[in-house]
C-alpha cells in the first residue's frame, strides 16, 4: 500500500511539471563554425586526433552523402533541413584527459546531478555504469574498473579510436553501412564521439551498461555512433536516455547504432528517448532520425531491442535486426507516445536469413493532441531462411479526434516454411475501463494514466527496473493535459 | 516520389499513337477534355515505375519493354458470345453483355438496350451521345489519381466498355454478366472503360468475368467506375481466368452514398499477371462494404490485389478478407488500405490477409496499412503466411484420405470462407468446383469450357479410397 501511494505521488508530481530538462548548462563550448564541407569533416578528425583511415572513411561518407536525397516516404512533415545552418562540433571545453572526477567542469556535474544520473562512482548508480555524451562529446565513464576486471571494453567511441583501433577498423559499419541511408551517411560524415562496448568470449556483464547524450549547445547538432559487439557467449544489456534544453529551433539528431552479436552472445538493448518534443504549438524540438541496426551473425544469437519514445518533435527511427546466425533471434518492443504536435515514424526491421529464427514485434503506439504516430514495419523471409518464424503485434490508441494512428506493416515472405502473423488494433480508450476507474473515486486524467500504463505494461516489463519507473513516469509527462 | 518509368517501349507506343486515336476524332466534348488531360499527364509522369512505393516488385514492370500492338477494330459481329465461349452456369440466369479486345460486341453495337423496369444497358461510347446528361453527372468523377500513369493511359485511350445504368428504385432480378474476352494476334495493348450507376433503392448483381479463349498475349487495362445511390446494394463478382500469356490491370472505384451496401467477391483463378485495384469510398454515412478475394496462383504467374477502402464521414463498416494459396514460383502482393478520415467518428473497419505458400520459390508480401485520423473507431487488420496445418493433415490421412486430398479438402476449406459468402447458390457451387478443379491442376483456362461447370449428374467430389478405410 506504501509504495502505492508514493508511486501515485510520483506520478501526480510529474504531471503537472513541464519537460523538467529543458534547462541549458552553461559550459565553456569549443565548437566549429558553421555548416559542412570536407574542411569541418578535416577539422572534427583533427580535433580527434584520429588516424588516416577514419578521415578517408567519413569523406567517403561525405562524397556519398552528397549524392543522396533525403528521403520522404516516412509519414513525416517537416520544413527543408538547412545542414549549413548546424554546428557539426561542439565539445565542453576540456582540459586534456581527465583522470579523476575532480577535474571535471564542476558545472558539467551539476547538468548531470540535475538530470539524476550521477558519473560520481561513490553514489553507486544502482550498479548502473555510464558513459555521458554531452553535446558531441563523451565526458565521463563511470565504474571502469569493475568493468576492467572482467576485460569489458566501455569506452567513449573517441577512446576506442585511439586504444582499440583493430576492433573499430574491424567492426564499424558493419552493421549500418555509409551508404546505408541519407542520415547514417551524414552521421558517419560527421559523427564526433558516442559509445563502442566489447564484450569478450564468454563474458556476461555483470552490470548493466548505460549512455546518457545530451545536446547542450545552441544550433548544433548532435551525430554520436554507437557501436557495441558481443563476442561468443556474451551478454550485456545495454541502456540509452537522452535529454535536451528547450530551444526554438528544431534541432536535430542524427545517431548510427550498431550491434553485433556472435555465437550465442545476446545484447538487450533499451532506450528512453526524452529529447525535447518542442512546445504545445508545436514550435522548436530535436528531430529524431535515427538509424539502429543489430546483427545476429552467429549460431542462437539474440538482439532485442526496447524503445520508450516519449520525446522528439519528430521521431523517425527503425532498429531492426538480421538475423543472418541460425536459430537467431530478434525481439522489438516499442511505446511510441505522441502529443501536441509530434510526429512519429518507427518501428523495426527484422530480416531472416538464417534457419530457424524468430523474431518478435510488440508495438504499443498512443497518440494524443494534435500528433501522427506511425508504425512502419518490416519483416522479410529471404528464400533460404528455412522454419522462420514471425509474431507481430502492433496496436494504437488515441487519445483525442485530432490526432491520427498508422500501421504500415511490410511483410514479405519467400520461404513456404515460414509463418508469420502480424496483428493490429486502433481504438480510443475504453469507455467502459475509464467510467470503472472513475466509479472508484480515480479522476480522468489518472484514470487515464492508468489505463495507458498498462496497455503499455507488456513493453515496459522488458525494461530494466529504474528505466521502467523512468519511462512510466514519462508516459504520464508527455500526456499531461491531452484529456479533453 | 518520382520515380516512374520515361522510356519504355509501351509508353512511346502510347504516346506516338495518341494523335491517329481513332475514339478520339468525334468523342463527346467532355470525354475530349478527359482524354486530352490523362495525356498530358500520362506524358508528364510516364509509366510506374519499381521505385513507386504502391508498384514496388510489382510484376507488371518486364512487359512494359514488349512491343505492343495499339490498334484493334472491332470485330464483326457473327456469333453470340455463348458460340464462341460457353460460360453455362447451371441454374444461373444472367444477362450477357460481351466486351471483345475492348470492343462493345453485340449484334448492334450502336443500340442501348433496354431491361425490365428501365435498365439500361449498351456500349459507353453510345451512352454518352444518348446519355449526356447522366453521363456528364458521373463519367470521371472517381478514381482521377494523378500518380499513376497506367490509369491515365486509360483516361485517355480507352476504346469502349459497358454502361449501365439501374434507374432509382429498381431491384434487377438476374445478374448482369460482362465477359470480357480478347482474341487478337499482336500482343494488343487494350483499355476498356465501364460505368456502372445505381439509382436510389436499387439492387444489382454484377459479374464481372475475365476470360482467355486462346493462349495469346495481351495487357488489357480495365476502368471500372460504379456509382451505389443512397440505399442501394451492389453486389460484384470478378471472375478472373486468362492464360499465361496476359497482363490484367483491373481498377475499379466505387462511391457508396448513405446506408448503401456493397459486397465484391474478387476470384483470381489463373492468368500470368493480374493486378486488381479496388477503391471505395464510403461517402454517405451507413454505408457498408464488405471485400473479398480468393486467388490461386501456380508457375509463373503474378497475383497483385491492392484494396483501398476509404472512410470518408462517420457510421461506415467496412471489411476486406482475402486468401490466397501461391504454388510454384508464383509471385503475390496484397496491399491493403483502411484510411479514416477525421471526424469519420464511429467507424468500424476489418481487414484480414491470409496466405499459404506451397513452394519455397513461391513469394508473398503482404502490406495491410491503417491510416487514421478519428479516434472513436474500432479498426484492425491481421496478415498470416504460413503453410497447411500439418495437425489436420495428419488426421485425414489418419482417416485413410491420401495426402493429396487431405491437402485439397484442407485447402478448399481455406478458401471456403470467401466462396461461402457468394449468395446466389448456383454461382456458389459452380465457383467452387472451378476452385476445386483449379486446386487439382484441371483448370487452366476456360479454354472452350472444358468444365460444362456444375450440373448435377456430374458433380465435382474428392475421391476417397473405402478401401482403405
Amino acid at each position: 500500500m506504501g509504495d502505492e501511494k508514493k508511486k501515485n505521488n510520483v506520478v501526480q508530481e510529474v504531471t503537472t511539471s513541464e519537460y523538467k530538462y529543458g534547462f541549458v548548462s552553461d559550459i565553456e563550448m569549443d565548437t566549429a563554425p558553421k555548416g559542412l564541407n570536407e574542411d569541418i569533416i578535416r577539422l572534427i578528425s583533427k580535433k580527434k586526433n584520429e588516424p588516416q583511415w577514419l578521415l578517408d572513411f567519413r569523406l567517403k561518407a561525405y562524397r556519398h552523402w552528397l549524392k543522396m536525397k533525403e528521403p520522404n516516404w516516412a509519414h513525416i512533415k517537416y520544413p527543408p533541413i538547412d545542414f549549413q545552418d548546424i554546428i557539426y562540433y561542439a565539445a565542453p571545453k576540456k582540459k586534456k584527459q581527465l583522470s579523476s572526477l575532480d577535474e571535471v567542469d564542476p558545472e558539467l556535474l551539476e547538468t548531470f546531478n540535475k538530470l539524476g544520473i550521477s558519473l560520481d562512482e561513490q553514489k553507486m548508480l544502482a550498479g548502473v555504469a555510464v558513459d555521458a555524451v554531452i553535446d558531441s562529446v563523451s565526458v565521463k565513464t563511470t565504474f571502469k574498473d569493475t568493468l576492467a576486471k572482467h576485460n569489458i571494453i566501455f569506452c567513449s567511441f573517441s577512446e576506442a579510436v585511439q586504444n582499440h583501433p583493430e576492433l573499430v577498423k574491424k567492426y564499424m559499419g558493419k552493421a549500418v553501412p555509409y551508404t546505408d541511408n541519407y542520415f547514417a551517411a551524414l552521421n558517419s560524415a560527421v559523427f564526433s564521439d558516442g559509445s563502442f562496448c566489447f564484450i569478450p568470449k564468454g563474458v556476461r556483464s555483470p552490470i548493466e551498461l548505460s549512455t546518457y547524450f545530451r545536446i547542450n549547445a545552441a544550433n548544433t547538432g548532435q551525430f554520436e555512433r554507437t557501436l557495441i559487439i558481443a563476442e561468443e557467449g556474451g551478454y550485456v544489456s545495454y541502456l540509452e536516455g537522452c535529454t535536451a534544453p528547450m530551444r526554438d529551433e528544431n534541432q536535430l539528431h542524427a545517431a548510427v547504432v550498431e550491434i553485433i552479436a556472435m555465437d550465442d552472445a545476446e545484447v538487450k538493448y533499451s532506450t528512453v528517448q526524452n529529447w525535447y518534443p518542442g512546445d504545445k504549438e508545436g514550435k522548436g524540438g530535436v528531430y529524431n532520425f535515427v538509424t539502429k541496426r543489430g546483427i545476429c551473425k552467429g549460431k542462437n544469437s539474440k538482439i532485442s531491442w526496447t524503445q520508450v519514445e516519449t520525446g522528439s518533435a519528430i521521431t523517425w527511427k527503425y532498429p531492426s535486426c538480421m538475423l543472418i546466425g541460425d536459430n537467431s533471434v530478434g525481439e522489438f518492443y516499442s511505446v511510441a507516445v505522441t502529443n501536441n504536435y509530434q510526429q512519429a515514424d518507427t518501428g523495426t526491421k527484422m530480416v531472416h536469413i538464417g534457419r530457424n529464427t524468430k523474431s518478435t514485434i510488440i508495438s504499443k503506439g498512443i497518440s494524443a493532441g494534435h500528433s501522427n504516430n506511425s508504425y512502419r514495419g518490416l519483416v522479410r523471409v529471404s528464400k533460404k531462411a528455412e522454419n522462420a518464424r514471425n509474431y507481430s503485434q502492433c496496436d494504437s490508441l488515441l487519445l483525442g479526434d485530432k490526432c491520427g494512428a498508422h500501421t504500415f506493416p511490410y511483410i514479405k515472405t519467400g520461404n513456404n516454411t515460414a509463418i508469420v502473423e502480424h496483428e493490429a488494433t486502433t481504438s480510443k480508450i475504453s469507455e467502459d475501463q475509464l467510467f470503472y476507474c472513475q466509479q472508484r473515486g480515480i479522476d480522468m486524467e489518472k484514470a487515464i494514466g492508468l489505463i495507458v500504463n498498462g496497455y503499455a505494461k507488456q513493453v515496459l516489463n522488458k525494461l530494466p527496473m529504474e528505466f521502467a519507473i523512468e519511462a512510466q513516469k514519462l508516459l504520464a509527462i508527455t500526456l499531461e493535459g491531452s484529456v479533453g | 516520389m518520382k520515380t516512374n518509368q520515361k522510356n519504355s517501349r509501351l509508353l512511346s507506343s502510347l504516346l506516338s499513337y495518341y494523335p491517329r486515336l481513332p475514339e478520339n476524332s468525334n468523342g463527346h466534348p467532355v470525354v475530349s477534355e478527359i482524354r486530352q488531360k490523362a495525356f498530358e499527364r500520362l506524358k508528364d509522369i510516364g509509366l510506374p515505375g519499381n521505385k513507386d512505393d504502391k508498384w514496388r516488385d510489382s510484376g507488371f514492370m518486364d512487359i512494359f519493354n514488349r512491343e505492343f500492338k495499339m490498334e484493334t477494330e472491332p470485330a464483326p459481329y457473327q456469333k453470340t458470345i455463348n458460340e464462341i465461349f460457353e460460360c453455362e452456369i447451371y441454374d444461373f440466369h444472367s444477362e450477357i453483355i460481351s466486351v471483345l479486345n475492348g470492343h462493345y460486341y453485340a449484334k448492334d453495337p450502336e443500340e442501348i438496350r433496354t431491361l425490365e423496369n428501365g435498365v439500361r444497358v449498351g456500349s459507353i461510347l453510345t451512352a454518352q451521345k444518348e446519355f449526356p446528361g447522366l453521363f456528364d453527372q458521373y463519367f470521371g468523377k472517381i478514381g482521377d489519381d494523378q500518380t499513376d500513369g497506367l490509369k491515365a493511359a486509360n483516361s485517355a485511350f480507352f476504346k469502349d466498355g459497358v454502361f449501365i445504368y439501374v434507374p432509382d428504385g429498381v431491384e434487377v432480378k438476374d445478374a448482369l454478366q460482362l465477359i470480357k474476352m480478347v482474341n487478337e494476334q499482336g500482343n494488343p495493348f487494350i483499355a476498356s472503360r465501364n460505368l456502372i450507376i445505381l439509382g436510389k433503392n436499387s439492387k444489382l448483381t454484377f459479374m464481372h468475368c475475365d476470360d482467355s479463349i486462346n493462349h495469346l498475349s495481351s495487357f488489357i487495362n480495365t476502368f471500372t467506375e460504379i456509382h451505389v445511390g443512397e440505399n442501394a446494394t451492389l453486389e460484384l463478382y470478378k471472375l478472373q481466368n486468362l492464360n499465361d500469356e496476359s497482363a490484367l490491370l483491373n481498377n475499379t472505384f466505387i462511391r457508396q452514398g448513405r446506408n448503401s451496401r456493397t459486397s465484391a467477391i474478387v476470384l483470381s483463378l489463373n492468368g500470368g499477371k493480374i493486378r486488381n485495384e479496388l477503391h471505395i469510398d464510403l461517402n454517405g454515412e451507413g454505408a457498408e462494404t464488405d471485400l473479398s478475394g480468393v486467388y490461386l496462383m501456380d508457375k509463373e504467374q503474378h497475383i497483385d490485389n491492392q484494396v483501398y477502402v476509404n472512410h470518408l464521414v462517420p457510421h461506415c463498416n467496412s471489411k476486406t478478407l482475402y486468401k490466397g494459396v501461391l504454388d510454384n514460383k508464383a509471385t503475390g502482393i496484397f496491399r491493403g488500405y483502411i484510411y479514416v478520415k477525421q471526424d469519420a467518428q464511429k467507424t468500424n473497419a476489418f481487414q484480414k490477409n491470409n496466405n499459404i505458400l506451397m513452394t519455397s520459390d513461391a513469394r508473398i508480401d503482404t502490406m495491410p496499412f491503417l491510416e487514421i485520423y478519428a479516434d472513436d473507431v474500432k479498426c484492425s487488420h491481421g496478415a498470416t503466411v504460413g503453410q497447411l496445418d500439418d495437425e489436420a493433415l495428419f488426421y485425414l490421412m489418419q482417416r485413410g484420405i491420401s495426402r493429396e486430398n487431405a491437402t485439397l479438402l484442407l485447402m478448399n476449406a481455406f478458401t471456403s470462407e470467401v466462396t461461402s459468402k457468394i449468395s446466389i447458390e448456383p454461382l456458389k457451387n459452380s465457383i467452387e468446383d472451378m476452385i476445386k478443379k483449379r486446386l487439382r491442376g484441371e483448370l487452366s483456362i476456360c479454354d472452350k469450357c472444358i468444365l460444362h461447370c456444375t450440373v448435377p449428374d456430374k458433380p465435382v467430389e474428392f475421391e476417397i479410397d473405402l478401401s482403405k478405410i
